[in-house]
């Protein structure tokens, strides 16, 4: 066999990932997708090794739960044909190897800059350079917005190319919020500094990143979580979900400037959050989730506290809901606004929510199954048309079934058996993935250990690094006045993007 | 000289009703009553800065506007006091009075040269074009009606009588609150408390406004909303004895407010593209008063 086997957060040997050349590996993996829609690229990324740089691909397949882990072997310089130029939903990916190690794709359509790494292969590309996608005509106009928005949110710069009112194109150029992530894994060596690392990849998913950490580590270390830890996870997991999403929905309702919406779904995030500070003494649930540690203890009087904020917060949720996808206004806003298809969708890959709005099953949970989730019979709520009004009832829809989740979970607290001991050294020569649906899909990282141990590369990919594009595409032939919503419908991440 | 002062009381009042009205309407105490003017009055001890790719007109256009509003404010007659300047066709001075103040506005917007700002000016003046015909209409039919063409003589000889002329003056109060919605700005046009470029229409093209420039276009759009509630307040007063018609202004300017807040607080803005249609709908209300007129004068056959 070319390639190997995997399930999610499972450790293997670098050895064991078998190396092809080129031809070949080109002809598996864009064969792997050709006429399978059940399976989609999970992480495709180079790295340094000896004189070479050595390509791991990763592809995912939902109905066997496998991933299914090939590699290749190239000299720096070389010119290789572009998985882009049959799949386009390769073109993140290769468009981040051109960057970062100057690797030339052929028949590649836009082989632009992702995100300026620090250690990027050509240091003359900068920010201020980006080359913008141009359409000449009288009655064009481009309209400019960011880096620095009106809102307080992250900085990221869209150029819209418009007739009048409606949007013939929009191209997102991000990197703006490059931290060097990556890199700083490497550096950092003690796991809290690793852990606090993870948290601070994309504030809105701390739990779903430092889920994904805390994973791989301890399958990189041999660790089998026992079932407290694993309790705490989800159950953060699925509080995250909650809160973002009900906070997203109060967004939406104030783009539209729907005041009513806006304020009751403020209020209801509120008490969700501070639960986590309760718990985990931090709103944003950092400092909760450590690899191999029960960090804060989930005990019965905490139980309590959320039934009770859960017996406050359903029916008031439930009746804005019903209020909100009810009126009229509201509705004309909603309604085909921000269309993708699902054709689009499953050709640029896109993954969690944004796969789910258009009718594409999608979702780690079920696909890559883990820890508890198994036990739970999750079945993933899909929306069909693809517009702004699928991506509000999905959610309003998802943080139904997550607290139903974690009311199911609070039937039966775990017995506090974890003894937070310290965790060995990683295994030497390994590579192992780990898969975690957060609230805006499947999150992915990878690591690689030398023959010490030690860390040679870490690999983070947030959903939202393959769902810009869905963004970008969804605005096409609306009005400029429809981006506020179907941004905030989507509500990626640029520092998850940009890491 | 009443009206005139009149509208500057209930100006100062009705941005902070609509404010504390949509703040209580949503849970929250909100600020008080005079927070609006407490702002214009902080901004008018400030100094205005002025992008260096601005010109003269950008400088100018505050005032203009300001001044066209106030120029407006003193054709707005109360009861049977006349307003400071009256003359046979005041309402079609008024209208054009209203329409330069705007398209400085709209000019100054331009010479910015923010691809936002020549958005918002592009939209606001479709809005206002579209939004001109009904009001002409109306005081059109105000006029036939009444044989008069100026607003006191106006106002001064509608009888509310016959159902016909009741309806009249419904669909009248109607066109007038919508007019007014359109002219300043608000929900479900345009929405004031938005802090997205791409969503706006008035508030993106003061974007580069400030200090005291900001504070004239500021105090110039709560003049506006008192403006046109003094207009629909004539509406109803007639020869009303001024002890009875004072009181009778503030509580109508009062429902007013209350009414534009609420409406604010429970419904979503238009999308952009149903507005046209919305205000052009206004206009055929128009021409349903302008039969009804004609049938008051028994010139249906």
């Amino acid at each position: 066999m070319n390639y190997i086997r995997i399930t999610n957060h499972q450790t293997i040997p670098v050895s064991d990932i078998p190396e092809l050349d080129y031809k070949s590996f080109f002809e598996l993996n864009t064969g792997f997708i050709i006429d399978h829609p059940e399976r989609h690229c999970v992480n495709y990324f180079g790295y340094h090794e000896d004189n070479h740089i050595k390509l791991i691909c990763c592809i995912a397949d939902d109905e066997t739960h496998e991933i299914y882990v090939s590699s290749c072997c190239t000299a720096i310089q070389s010119k290789l044909q572009a998985f882009t130029s049959k799949l386009l939903c390769f073109e993140k990916f290769e468009r981040e190897i051109h960057e970062n190690f100057g690797l030339d794709f052929i028949d590649h359509p836009w082989l632009k800059p992702v995100r300026y790494a620090f250690n990027r292969a050509d240091k003359t590309k900068t920010i201020a350079n980006y080359p913008f996608f141009k359409i000449e005509g009288e009655e064009l106009h481009e309209v400019g917005v960011g880096p620095i928005h009106a809102g307080v949110i992250e900085p990221g710069h869209f150029r819209f190319i418009c007739n009048g009112e409606q949007i013939l194109h929009l191209e997102i150029q991000l990197g703006y919020q490059h931290r060097g992530i990556e890199s700083l894994f490497l550096k950092k060596k003690s796991i809290l500094e690793r852990a606090t690392l993870a948290e601070n990849i994309a504030g809105d998913t701390v739990v779903g990143h430092t889920s994904a950490f805390s994973y791989l580590w301890e399958s990189l270390c041999g660790y089998q979580a026992s079932r407290d830890m694993h309790f705490s996870r989800i159950l953060a997991l699925e509080m995250e979900r909650m809160a973002i999403h009900t906070g997203d929905l109060s967004a939406v309702c104030t783009d539209i400037a729907y005041q009513l919406g806006s304020s009751v779904y403020g209020r209801l995030r509120t008490p969700l959050i501070n639960f986590m500070q309760e718990w985990g003494g931090n709103r944003l649930s950092k400092g909760l989730i450590r690899p191999g540690r029960d960090q804060f203890p989930f005990t019965s009087g905490l139980a309590e506290r959320i039934k009770n904020i859960f017996d406050a917060f359903e029916p008031d949720f439930n009746e804005i809901s019903d209020e909100l996808l009810k009126l009229p206004s509201v509705l004309s806003r909603l309604e085909r606004t921000g269309v993708v298809t699902p054709a689009d969708v499953q050709e640029i890959g896109a993954v969690g929510m944004t796969a789910r709005m258009a009718g594409i099953n999608r979702d780690i949970r079920t696909s890559h199954p883990y820890s508890l989730y198994p036990e739970l019979n999750h079945e993933p709520i899909l929306k069909h048309h693809g517009d702004v009004y699928s991506r509000v009832l999905i959610r309003r829809q998802e943080v139904n079934q997550s607290m139903a989740y974690v009311r199911d979970l609070l039937n039966q607290l775990p017995e506090q058996t974890t003894t937070n001991t310290e965790l060995g050294k990683p295994k030497a020569n390994s590579f192992t993935l780990s898969m975690i649906e957060g609230w805006r899909g499947e999150i992915c990282h990878c690591a690689i250990t030398n023959e010490k141990g030690d860390l040679v590369l870490y690999k983070i990919k947030d959903p939202s690094f393959h769902n810009w594009l869905a963004l970008a595409l969804s605005v096409r032939n609306n009005e400029i006045s429809d981006f506020p919503i179907c941004n905030k419908s989507f509500n990626l991440s640029y520092s998850g993007h940009d890491l | 000289m009443l009206s005139f002062i009149l509208i500057l009381i209930a100006g100062a009042f009705f941005t902070g009703i609509i404010i504390r009205t949509k703040s209580v309407a949503s849970g929250r105490k909100g600020p008080g009553i005079l927070q609006p003017i407490n702002d214009v009055v902080r901004l008018f001890k400030k100094g205005a800065v002025y992008s260096g790719t601005t010109s003269f007109i950008f400088q100018m256009a505050p005032t203009i506007y300001f001044s066209s509003v106030v120029m407006a404010m003193m054709l707005i007659p109360f009861g049977q006091s006349k307003g400071l300047i009256s003359f046979n066709g005041d309402f079609v001075f008024f209208a054009y009075v209203l329409a330069l103040g705007k398209f400085f506005s709209i000019i100054s917007a331009m010479d910015t040269g923010s691809s936002f700002e020549g958005m918002g000016a592009s939209r606001e003046s479709l809005y206002s074009l579209l939004a001109e015909p009904a009001f002409f209409i109306l005081m059109g039919s105000f006029a036939l009606l009444t044989g008069y063409t100026s607003f006191q003589e106006m106002f001064a000889a509608l009888h509310l009588g016959s159902y016909i002329s009741y309806a009249i003056a419904i669909l009248a109060t109607f066109v007038l609150v919508m007019i007014a919605m359109i002219e300043n700005s608000r929900m479900p046009i345009d929405d004031p408390k938005t802090h997205l470029e791409l969503t706006m229409i008035h508030e993106v093209m003061i974007l580069d406004n400030s200090g005291f420039d900001l504070g004239l276009i500021l105090s110039a759009g709560y003049l506006k909303f008192a403006l046109y509630g003094a207009i629909i307040v004539n509406l109803f007063i007639g020869m009303v004895p001024y002890p009875y018609a004072i009181p009778l202004f503030f509580v109508i300017q009062f429902l007013l407010a209350i009414i534009i807040g609420l409406i604010e607080s429970f419904i979503a803005r238009f999308r952009m593209s149903h507005n046209p249609q919305f205000i052009f709908a206004l206009t055929s209300v128009s021409l349903l008063i302008f039969f009804g007129v004609l049938l008051v004068l028994g010139k249906f056959i």
